[in-house]
């Protein structure tokens, strides 16, 4: 297998400002992540730390295995809504006694650790990792249910948390709930739902309706621990499979439960020892340009990737827009598929659903890196079949069934997203760099069609065109895009698992390579390879 | 003449194992008694026969006269050394060996019962030109308070049979002069089989110094030289040097002079020791007569090339001193050290277990009671080994000690090390200002920081290692950082036994390199982490720590100046019978012996409740908060273990 060879320079000019174009999103980030892990603020979580519990990250913390990794999903779940950024919820993938697991944990600080819409896309996102990778789920509850206010966008779909529960339960996949406080009305149904509920005492409060409701309801009048404590459940209801004795005990409870599973991942598991990658992952952050116009060389980024810069590049001379080729990343076999200069033309379409559908033969994962401004336009392009080949390659992306990995390196516009593999696509994981965009084109070209559209329109009906008008539109309509087309809100609607370091990025896909490990996976067959 | 063949050693321990030493360099047959706690301790693997002594108690087994002698006519010895403590200063066994036709490697019973008495000991002296102290026999409390209106306060309630310390307590003045007697009184009754004490006038920060004599059947005394013991805890000795660091020449010769006049006014046999204090003006006083070997005597030997178990053997077997011993020289400096397992910054309360590690440089000289894979009880004096290091001058000797001891392996039972280390790099100490009160003035606390401080490194490595060796058996790929967080938000915490003490250690992990908090301390870098090589950049200073893994969860970390053993202890404690609030837990493992409340009594803060006896202290337990008493759930003779609980106190609610 061929091994890069890489042609960047760090001591370069253009390095260094590249570099200094990422060190600006990376402390973006990190001001925004920072608000997400405030979660309710300083004056919540002192009251919470003064009622003698512990915060999500906290429990999460005890609940990992020492030295084990945590790979925080969605942390800018709601960025650019009204509501608290992370969604009143921490999800993630780490390992427990040996097992590696999907965790989710109410942020109690925030509104009670109420769900929200964008709390509740997280948690069902959670659910399906652990659906798609076989992981077992562990829930650290203590939600006060539906965020009331919100209720008209969350009650219908929040029944999914419910249901994709059990499904993971009725698909073999174990499902743990440690209730460390409230965990009411739709939250009780999570303890409900688990395979094993761990009930804290005095803490545990696992109900339909509390006091207030049932006195409103029918009259009665009643306590918390008779209505729901640990105590009652342990020893009357049954709900409580466990009792523990405080939040550590739960915890413990939950890692011994977790050891008992004796869980076997049923992945192929890696082929080779890996081999660290011959460049540098920390020279990622020079590659990708400060100016997304200018295409940079896929092939850097795998050099520093995969195990060893070990690389065998398919039809190297043919479509040169899509760099395709097969590596191992951390021992696991998996095809790239990374754009080189933006555009998709019809080779790259072809050339792009032919590698996927050969992944498939070989039951190999594939990883696209995105880079693209989408596929190219043009009476050439049209009239040579652009959108059959454009077909051909999301036909096979979408029909794939073989594990996909998605990194929006730089821009990912239009079509090509879709091609690439976007969110809309299932990718088991996704993550974005911090400088990415992702819309369905960029900001000048969709304020330049719709001006267009706009003169064409006043020509065909003869009204006079106000060119001011328009020159002020088409400015809000680019800061428009420009604000949504920015990774944080991409991220802050759940269309990627997270925002991640570039350097970060073979640890990451590591990570998640291991987790789809959990999971046997084939790769759709029937045909013999079509070369397109 | 009667030549010494075989030789029953009535005792255990480090000392057992040093006069069998000696025995055997010698070729004289070595019976040793032993009990059940004893079996397949050291000093039993070395003997060359072993005479089983029945009996769970000290009473039935080490302090059990008959027996000894029976047993050593049945393994046809020839003679019975005593070693030091239990029987080696009890008159009546020595009396029993002689009639039994044994010899006894000792004095004269005699000698022994005279010296045995330490008002009987001080008035032979005084009339042998020796200087004493003045002071008197007591029985009531009236009587200790008209000695303190003569001579002054402050006094020393002793134990007219005692030694050791043990039921010595410091009399400031006339308030609780009654309780003090009662206690002092009731404690040399269980411990010495009498009651007797007396008072002394008490000098503040004095210098204990001894001098070594050895007599023999011929009339000939001498002296080797003195051993200044200074430092102490509850009035046990912790540290012991020849030469002291700190007294004049002229006072030297005034200390070996009233040593040998002593020994002369008694025609004392065999090896013995004159302490005395000596004021810090100067004047020296005696103090009592050891009639037996020292704890301390390696230092002697240290600093003279003699060997005094030998010479003991010599003397007993009736034969002259030889002339190695008459014509001795003092050469350098010895310094020895107690390694005792105990908790020095808790009041210094025992420790038991088992020893997972007992391994100490070969630079130095261990005399010990114990192996890797001993097991520490209760039962016993908690001292594990005497290290002794011998140079040119003191200040190398003290830095060999100090060194040997910080590279040492000891684990699994907690240890005073931290606090020897601390002593023997003090500049007080290295000054040579020792008094018996070095370890009050000095401060415990910041004694053992000394060496707790510059381990942090080592202890942050092996933390390092315990997540490292996580990390490598888990199911990630490695190319995943260890500890690795995309969203960081707090530290990874591992906690950590080092010598006894749970260490918390809070990493924050950053590629190769990590942050680190050792306990309280002040967070430092690693700039460099490998599978089992770290580098710490602490301050300025650069510190390479190698730590290797010694068994499951247990991890040994190791400098060029330090090694430190650690076990990962478990992150959550099992669930566990709730305690009734207010459940005043055992300390440690021992014996009630004393019971001052009954259910139903108020208490104030700080009220005696009951009093334990453990490893021969006796330790009180007190109310932490006034309340009432509501459950006793113990009786006199009662054998607790740590963490039973004693007596139940329910606060006052006001």
């Amino acid at each position: 297998m061929g091994i890069l060879t890489s042609n960047v320079d760090p001591s370069s000019p253009t390095f260094a400002a590249n570099a200094a174009a990422q060190h600006a999103h990376l402390a973006d980030l990190a001001h925004e992540v920072a608000t997400a892990v405030a979660g309710g603020g300083e004056k919540y979580q002192a009251r919470h730390a003064a009622r003698g519990k512990l915060g999500a990250r906290e429990r999460i913390e005890l609940l990992l295995d020492a030295g084990s990794p945590f790979l925080e999903f969605s942390t800018l779940a709601g960025y650019g809504s009204e509501f608290t950024v992370g969604g009143a919820l921490v999800t993630g993938l780490g390992v427990v006694s040996g097992t590696e697991c999907v965790i989710a944990a109410n942020d109690p600080t925030v509104r009670g650790g109420s769900i929200n819409p964008f709390g509740l896309r997280k948690h069902l996102r959670a659910l399906e990792i652990a659906r798609e990778n076989r992981l077992p789920v562990i829930n650290l509850v203590e939600s006060g249910g539906a965020d009331l206010p919100t209720q008209a966008d969350l009650f219908i779909p929040a029944g999914q948390l419910f249901r994709d529960l059990t499904r993971l339960s009725a698909l073999g996949i174990p499902t743990i709930a440690l209730v460390f406080g409230n965990s009411t009305a739709g939250g009780a149904y999570v303890p409900g739902m688990c395979d094993y509920a761990v009930l804290v005492d005095r803490g545990a409060k696992v109900f339909l309706g509390g006091p207030p409701l049932v006195k409103m309801a029918t009259g009665e009048e009643s306590d918390d621990e008779s209505l729901g404590g640990a105590r009652m459940h342990a020893t009357i209801s049954g709900l409580g499979d466990y009792f523990a004795v405080d939040e550590p005990d739960a915890i413990r409870i939950g890692r011994e439960i977790v050891a008992g599973l004796h869980w076997r991942k049923q992945g192929p598991g890696p082929v080779t020892e890996p081999l660290e990658p011959r460049e540098d992952p920390s020279e990622m952050l020079g590659i990708v340009s400060a100016d997304l116009k200018v295409p940079f060389d896929p092939r850097e980024v795998i050099a520093r990737l995969v195990d060893d810069s070990a690389f065998d590049e398919y039809k190297e001379r043919y479509g040169t827009s899509l760099v395709c080729g097969w590596a191992t990343l951390s021992g696991y076999k998996i095809g790239i598929l990374a754009n080189a200069h933006g555009v998709l033309f019809n080779e790259e379409a072809r050339k792009g659903a032919a590698f996927i559908s050969l992944a498939n033969q070989r039951d190999t994962a594939l990883l696209f890196l995105h880079n693209t401004t989408g596929y190219m336009v043009g009476k050439e392009y049209e009239q040579a079949g652009m959108v059959k080949d454009g077909a051909k390659m999301i036909n096979a992306v979408a029909n794939s069934t073989v594990p996909h990995l998605s990194v929006i390196m730089g821009s990912s516009y239009g079509a090509g997203n879709y091609g690439m593999c976007g969110r809309a696509f299932s990718p088991r994981f996704a993550f974005s760099w911090p400088g990415s965009k992702v819309a369905v084109m960029g900001p000048e070209q969709l304020a330049g069609v719709l001006s267009i559209v706009a003169r064409q329109s006043a020509a065909s009906t003869g009204a006079p065109f106000d060119e001011d008008a328009d020159a002020r539109q088409r400015a809000a309509i680019e800061a428009q895009i420009e604000r949504e087309q920015h990774a944080f809100v991409m991220s802050g609607k759940l269309y990627d698992d997270g925002i991640i370091d570039p350097r970060d990025t073979r640890a990451v896909l590591s990570l998640c390579l291991s987790a789809i490990d959990g999971a046997p996976y084939e790769g759709r067959r029937g045909f013999g390879v079509f070369r397109f | 003449m009667a030549e010494i063949r075989t030789v029953c050693i009535a005792n255990r321990g480090e000392i057992a194992r040093r006069i069998m030493a000696t025995a055997r360099r010698l070729g004289i047959t070595t019976v040793l008694v032993v009990t059940d706690d004893d079996l397949g301790m050291p000093a039993s693997l070395e003997a060359d026969v072993l005479a089983y002594l029945p009996g769970s108690t000290i009473a039935e087994t080490y302090l059990n006269g008959p027996a000894i002698v029976a047993a050593a006519l049945a393994h046809g010895a020839d003679a019975v050394h005593p070693g030091y403590g239990f029987l080696s200063e009890n008159a009546a066994f020595a009396q029993a060996v002689v009639d039994a036709g044994l010899t006894f490697v000792g004095p004269s019973p005699e000698v022994i019962a005279e010296m045995g008495s330490k008002v009987g000991a001080k008035e032979k002296m005084a009339a042998a030109g020796v200087p004493v102290l003045a002071g008197a026999t007591v029985s009531t409390a009236s009587e200790i308070l008209k000695v303190g209106a003569a001579s002054g306060w402050p006094l020393l309630l002793k134990a007219s049979a005692g030694g050791g310390g043990r039921g010595m307590r410091i009399l400031r003045g006339p308030d609780g002069v009654e309780q003090e007697l009662d206690a002092a009184r009731r404690e040399a009754g269980a411990a010495f089989g009498d009651a007797t004490v007396f008072v002394e006038s008490y000098i503040e920060r004095p210098r204990h110094v001894e001098v070594q004599i050895f007599g023999d059947a011929h009339g000939t005394v001498i002296d080797l030289f003195e051993r200044e013991c200074s430092i102490q805890r509850r009035y046990q000795k912790v540290l012991e040097e020849s030469p002291s660091p700190g007294i004049t020449d002229d006072v030297r010769v005034q200390l070996r002079a009233a040593a040998r006049a002593a020994g002369a006014a008694l025609h004392y046999v065999g090896a013995g020791t004159v302490e005395f204090i000596v004021a810090p003006n100067g004047s020296i006083a005696f103090l009592e007569v050891n009639t037996r070997l020292q704890v301390e005597h390696p230092v002697t030997e240290a600093v003279t090339g003699l060997d005094l178990v030998e010479l003991q053997f010599i003397v007993a077997s009736g034969a002259p001193l030889p002339k190695a011993a008459i014509d001795a020289q003092p050469e350098g400096h010895a310094i020895e050290v107690r390694l005792y397992a105990e908790d020095p910054t808790s009041g210094f309360l025992p420790q038991t277990g088992t020893l997972e590690d007992f391994s100490v440089p070969e630079s130095v000289r261990v005399d010990s009671a114990v192996d890797a894979g001993s097991v520490v009880v209760a039962t016993y004096d908690p001292m594990l080994a005497k290290i002794i290091a011998w140079a040119p001058t003191r200040t190398a000797a003290a830095a060999t000690l100090a060194d040997a001891l910080r590279r040492s392996a000891i684990a699994g039972v907690a240890t005073n090390r931290d606090l020897l280390i601390g002593v023997l790099e003090d500049e007080e100490f290295l000054a040579g200002a020792t008094t018996t009160a070095f370890l009050d003035e000095r401060g415990v606390d910041a004694l053992v920081d000394i060496r707790r401080s510059s381990i942090e490194p080592l202890i942050g490595a092996a933390a390092l290692a315990v997540f490292l060796e996580h990390h490598q058996t888990s199911p990630v790929p490695s190319a995943v950082p260890v500890g690795y967080r995309n969203v960081l938000t707090q530290p990874q915490v591992v906690v950590l036994d080092v010598d006894g003490r749970a260490i918390e250690v809070a990493v924050v992990f950053a590629g190769r390199q990590a942050e680190v908090a050792v306990g309280d301390g002040e967070a430092f870098t690693f700039v460099d982490i490998d599978e089992d090589e770290f580098v710490a950049l602490v301050a300025l200073d650069l510190v390479a720590v190698a730590v290797t893994t010694l068994g499951r969860e247990r991890f040994r970390a190791t400098s060029a100046t330090d090694l430190v053993d650690v076990t990962v202890l478990p992150r959550f404690s099992p669930p566990r019978v709730a305690l009734a609030a207010g459940s005043l837990q055992a300390p440690m493992p021992g014996t009630v012996v004393r019971i001052d409340v009954a259910v139903g009594d108020v208490v104030a803060q700080d009220d005696a409740l009951l009093a334990l006896e453990a490893m021969k202290m006796e330790h009180t337990i007190r109310a932490p908060f006034a309340g009432t008493v509501t459950a006793v759930p113990v009786t006199v003779g009662h054998q607790v273990t740590a963490g039973d609980p004693l007596v139940v106190v329910e606060a006052d609610h006001d």
